[in-house]
């Protein structure tokens, strides 16, 4: 079990739903410690599906998700509240508390891990300046831009020192600009040891850098594949 | 503060309107439920009232010696069953006859009653079978030549009070389940106004008991003011009965009194955990 600690690892997973049918068929794959990989397809391709399963907030029809040594066939609720704090998510969407500011929001992910309340303020400034947000520690959701508040979902997710980040689309809702700035803070947090999992529908993104891609189609893995090293132009 | 307390004032004070409509449905679901009680006590009482005239009459052979007359009243004092037994005198039940019966007015022949033992009983013992027991008891007594109780007046008016007991069970449930019922759809409604906040929770991984806490304290914080309110309407509404239509009415005791606010809590406290169970269990 030591060997699959954090890592995830889906073996033959199969996901169907009573009214819309087979969301994933028969998918393996495993992401390694302190990888990137990419999930790309069109829509109801089966990304977030994978995600989902990935944060157990679903459970395969058939077949094993194996998490950072939790498994899908024995795992409990306790068992998943417990993961999610060693798991960053992060979503198009942002998913802010609208009445709490830039570091409440943060704080709010420590302290129903019940961290001790001496340490929750310097965490939460040490993300908030990793993220560069530290500045607008204060402002409230809708007081900052898109890209800001993208920034503050994903300190959310970094304030519990996770092994992985899951990412849905984490750019879906953002101009150019703040795609790029938001993009290369994930890579950033790859590159000091945090393995990230993200789908997109961002192709241009993915063509531009170098790292692994899993290409799903109607709920199948098409291809997976990682791009030799320089074989792609990197972003700007 | 702790992280409960905090989260559970944070919530009431972000949706005002919202918490005031909890406490007011509770407080209107307990106040009918208080008031159906307090008339449910004072027919109680009014029974209790009744009952307590129940008295068993031994009449006593004509010629007795008073001696032991006041002998056999005092064995029959000692009856677990009996509260008080009184020897009545041929002249002090004239006297009683003249008092409450009309036609005797103008008797004052003092041998024209018999003497008798007037026995009471206790509480408890007041129903038909232990009051015929009494007095079957009591007529194998040498010189009791008749022994009356108002055998079908005791009878009737223990139907009427099982009667008001078992209505009173029934209707008592039917309104504790409306109680409980709306209480659980306003607790719902505050529920489901956090929704998003307790599907954050969840995937920043809050253990369910974490995000429940907040819940319970706010339903038990609900359920004591709407007990509380409910009280006060129920003290007002009683004093507008005794006021305008001249009735004494029984309040509750203070034993009832925290038994209902108490109520209240544990209301908002099981309410508040199913409906916060029933959504968590969706997630």
């Amino acid at each position: 079990m030591a060997d699959t600690l954090g890592m995830i690892h889906f073996f033959g997973v199969t996901k169907e739903y009573p009214r819309s049918g087979v969301a994933l068929a028969d998918v393996s794959f495993r992401l390694a410690k302190g990888e990137f990989a990419f999930l790309t397809g069109a829509s109801g391709a089966g990304k977030s599906t994978i995600l989902k399963l990935a944060y157990f907030d679903e459970t395969p029809t058939r077949g094993e998700v194996r998490v950072s040594g939790v498994s899908s066939k024995d795992v409990t609720r306790r068992d998943i509240a417990q993961l999610r704090r060693r798991l960053g998510i992060v979503f198009q969407d942002f998913r802010l508390l609208d009445d709490r500011t830039a570091e409440g929001n943060v704080a709010f992910a420590l302290e129903v891990t019940g961290a001790r309340s001496d340490q929750i303020g310097p965490r939460v400034n040490r993300v908030l300046t990793q993220v560069g947000l530290a500045a607008k520690s204060k402002a409230f959701p809708g007081e900052l831009s898109g890209g800001e508040q993208q920034r503050v979902a994903i300190a959310r997710a970094l304030v519990n020192d996770p092994f992985v980040l899951i990412a849905d689309e984490p750019t879906g809702n953002l101009d150019d600009k703040a795609t790029r700035s938001v993009f290369q803070l994930l890579r950033d947090i790859n590159a000091s040891g945090t393995a990230v999992l993200m789908a997109t529908h961002n192709l241009e993104l993915v063509r531009r850098t170098d790292y692994r891609r899993i290409q799903m189609d109607h709920g199948r893995i098409t291809s997976d594949a990682t791009p030799a090293r320089g074989a792609v132009a990197e972003l700007s | 503060m702790s992280i409960v307390v905090r989260d559970a004032v944070n919530a009431a004070r972000r949706s005002p309107l919202l918490s005031a409509l909890s406490v007011t449905t509770i407080a209107f679901s307990l106040f009918a439920f208080a008031l159906f009680g307090l008339v449910a006590l004072n027919i109680r009482q009014a029974l209790e009232d009744v009952a307590e005239r129940v008295e068993i009459r031994a009449f006593v052979t004509e010629n007795t010696r008073i001696e032991s007359v006041v002998t056999a009243a005092n064995e029959i004092a000692r009856y677990a069953e009996v509260l008080s037994a009184r020897v009545v005198s041929q002249e002090q039940a004239l006297e009683r006859a003249r008092r409450e019966l009309g036609e005797f007015s103008d008797v004052f022949e003092a041998g024209i009653l018999p003497a008798s033992i007037d026995i009471r009983l206790r509480p408890g013992f007041r129903d038909p079978r232990n009051v015929a027991a009494v007095a079957a008891r009591v007529r194998t007594i040498e010189f009791i030549d008749d022994v009356r109780y108002g055998e079908e007046w005791i009878a009737q008016l223990y139907r009427l009070r099982n009667l008001a007991g078992v209505t009173g069970i029934v209707m008592g449930l039917a309104f504790a389940g409306v109680a409980v019922i709306i209480i659980g759809a306003t607790i719902r409604m505050t529920v489901l106004a956090r929704a998003r906040e307790i599907s954050i929770m969840k995937l920043v991984g809050a253990t369910d008991g974490f995000i429940r806490r907040p819940f319970l304290l706010d339903g038990v914080a609900k359920g004591l003011l709407g007990g509380m309110i409910a009280l006060l309407m129920t003290w007002a509404a009683a004093q507008v009965l005794e006021r305008y239509l001249r009735f004494d009415a029984t309040f509750f005791d203070e034993r009832m009194i925290v038994f209902g606010i108490a109520g209240g809590a544990l209301l908002g406290l099981f309410g508040s955990s199913f409906a916060v169970s029933r959504h968590l269990r969706k997630l």
